[in-house]
Formats: structure tokens, C-alpha cells, sequence
């Protein structure tokens, strides 16, 4: 089995807040990141992609095809967008780290048809990151 | 698909420490032979990285696996305090009997933090340079 990665990198806003809860516990529990008008990150993705090489080409997968794939599903979708307003998939949930990583990884699974969705890693900032990935999967913990 | 989705928080942490690697029963050709530099008396320091993964349900109410605050603090009270700016051989029990490796500190610090209130401790990783890292995932 080989592990193929590829990053990509966009920026979007986003706020936390539940309606749910009153302003001071929104306050209380998301902090700065409850400011009313959101604010911003780089985030950085990075998919990895298991399969064996196929005998023929040496890939696991083609990178143009997977480069195709995050262009469509994620950078149109999330690039330069307000996360809480513009992205359907994100609505009625709380656009952390671990929530868009799992909108992700259902946007992205079926449309991998060489190889196997292995991990997709979501950066907010250097210092904090969401993994998500099948319970089982096996091999390489990639860095 | 096989298995149901998964999700991890990895959170990152710096902290500077000086560290010897020194083993008593060593004669000092062996000392100096095993551990090269790192066994130079004075001891020397880094500046390292410490990346911790941890898994659990996602709270839909707050759309996270643990509250960062909490888990930050929880991880300063536990490790960053006892070892920024500190002695690992010196300030930290464990290193009296144990060699302050970067092995080592993985396991000191997967112990430690294993009992997390907030979420399942999946790995420690640390950087001690750019070009090392370490992990251990209590296995």
C-alpha cells in the first residue's frame, strides 16, 4: 500500500455561535471566536489518498484528477467564502476545525475512484488541526 | 465503506527544556560513545514541539471534540509547566531513573495526559528539532 498526499491551501471566514444558547454562553463557551462579525483563516488541507500503484501508469491515482476533485469540491466551495452563510453543507453546524474536516471527507470520498480517501487533515492555523478518517484504517500515520 | 468516520483534534504546544543524556552505569567512554554530544556535562536545551491528538464524539451543540480552553489548560497545568523553561533532568522526577530521551519524554508526557477528563488521548508526538520527531501512542 501506498499513501499519496496532496495540500491544498484556502481562506475563509467563519463565527462560532448557537442559536441555541444565549449570548453570554456563546460568549462563555466559544470565546473570541463568538465575535459577531467572524473573522479568518488560511486553512490548510491535506488528503491522503491509499492504493496501490497501478502497474501500467506507477500511480496510485492521477494527481491532475485529484487536483481537479479538491479544485471543484473544496476551493470553489469554501475559498474566499463565509463558511456559516455559504456553505450548504456547513449549515446548522458549528464551522469548527472537526466539522468542516467531516464535510470534507463526505464531499470528497465518492469522488475518489482510484485508491481509497485515507486521511483528509484540515489546518486552522500551525497549531491546531482536525484528522478524519475511517475507524480502521490501518497504516501509515502520516505526518 | 468499512468503519464509521472518525475524528481527532490535534493540538500543538511549545516548550524549551534543557536535558543531559547520562546513564549512570555507564563508564564515561561509554557516556560519550552512546550519547555523543548530548552527553556534554553542562547539558544542553531545545525548543520543542509537543503535538497531542485526541478523539471523541463531536458535540453537536458546540461542533467540537473537546473545548480548546479546557484541553489547553489542562495540558499547562500537566506538562507545560513542570517543563517550559526547566531542567528535564533536574525538574522532573521521572528523569531521575529514566534517560530524558526524546522516546522518553513522549512516554512521560503520553502518561501524564493519558487521563484526560475531556477527550481519548490517541498520541504524543514531539519535535525535538526540525528534523527529529518522535511519537507514541501508548501502544
Amino acid at each position: 500500500m501506498v499513501y499519496l498526499t496532496r495540500k491544498i491551501e484556502f481562506s475563509a471566514s467563519h463565527r462560532y455561535d448557537n442559536p441555541a444558547f444565549s449570548p453570554e454562553e456563546n460568549r462563555r463557551i466559544f470565546g473570541k471566536c463568538n465575535n459577531p462579525h467572524g473573522h479568518g483563516h488560511n486553512y490548510k488541507l491535506e488528503v491522503t489518498v491509499a492504493g496501490e500503484p497501478d502497474p501500467a501508469t506507477g500511480m496510485v491515482l492521477d494527481l491532475k484528477e485529484l487536483k481537479e476533485i479538491l479544485e471543484r469540491e473544496v476551493m470553489q466551495r469554501m475559498d474566499h467564502r463565509h463558511l456559516n452563510y455559504e456553505v450548504a453543507e456547513l449549515q446548522g453546524q458549528i464551522p469548527t476545525c472537526e466539522n468542516i474536516a467531516r464535510v470534507i471527507w463526505n464531499l470528497l470520498e465518492p469522488k475518489i475512484k482510484q485508491g481509497k480517501l485515507h486521511r483528509v487533515r484540515l489546518y486552522e492555523s500551525p497549531d491546531l488541526f482536525a484528522d478524519c478518517y475511517r475507524n480502521g484504517a490501518g497504516g501509515a500515520r502520516t505526518k | 465503506m468499512s468503519g464509521e468516520l472518525k475524528i481527532e483534534l490535534g493540538r500543538r504546544y511549545r516548550f524549551a527544556a534543557s536535558h543531559r543524556l547520562h546513564n549512570s552505569r555507564f563508564t564515561e567512554e561509554e557516556n560519550s560513545r552512546v550519547y555523543g554530544k548530548c552527553n556534554n556535562p553542562y547539558g544542553h536545551g531545545h525548543n520543542y514541539v509537543l503535538e497531542i491528538r485526541v478523539s471523541g464524539d463531536v458535540d453537536p451543540a458546540t461542533g467540537m471534540i473537546a473545548n480548546l480552553a479546557d484541553l489547553d489548560s489542562f495540558v499547562r497545568r500537566e506538562v507545560l509547566e513542570d517543563f517550559d523553561q526547566h531542567s528535564l533532568n533536574e525538574d522532573v522526577p521521572a528523569f531521575r531513573e529514566k534517560i530524558p530521551t526524546t522516546e522518553n519524554l513522549c512516554i512521560e508526557i503520553f502518561e501524564r495526559l493519558k487521563n484526560s477528563p475531556m477527550a481519548r488521548l490517541e498520541s504524543v508526538r514531539i519535535q525535538e528539532t526540525a528534523n527529529n520527531s518522535f511519537e507514541y501512542t501508548g501502544r
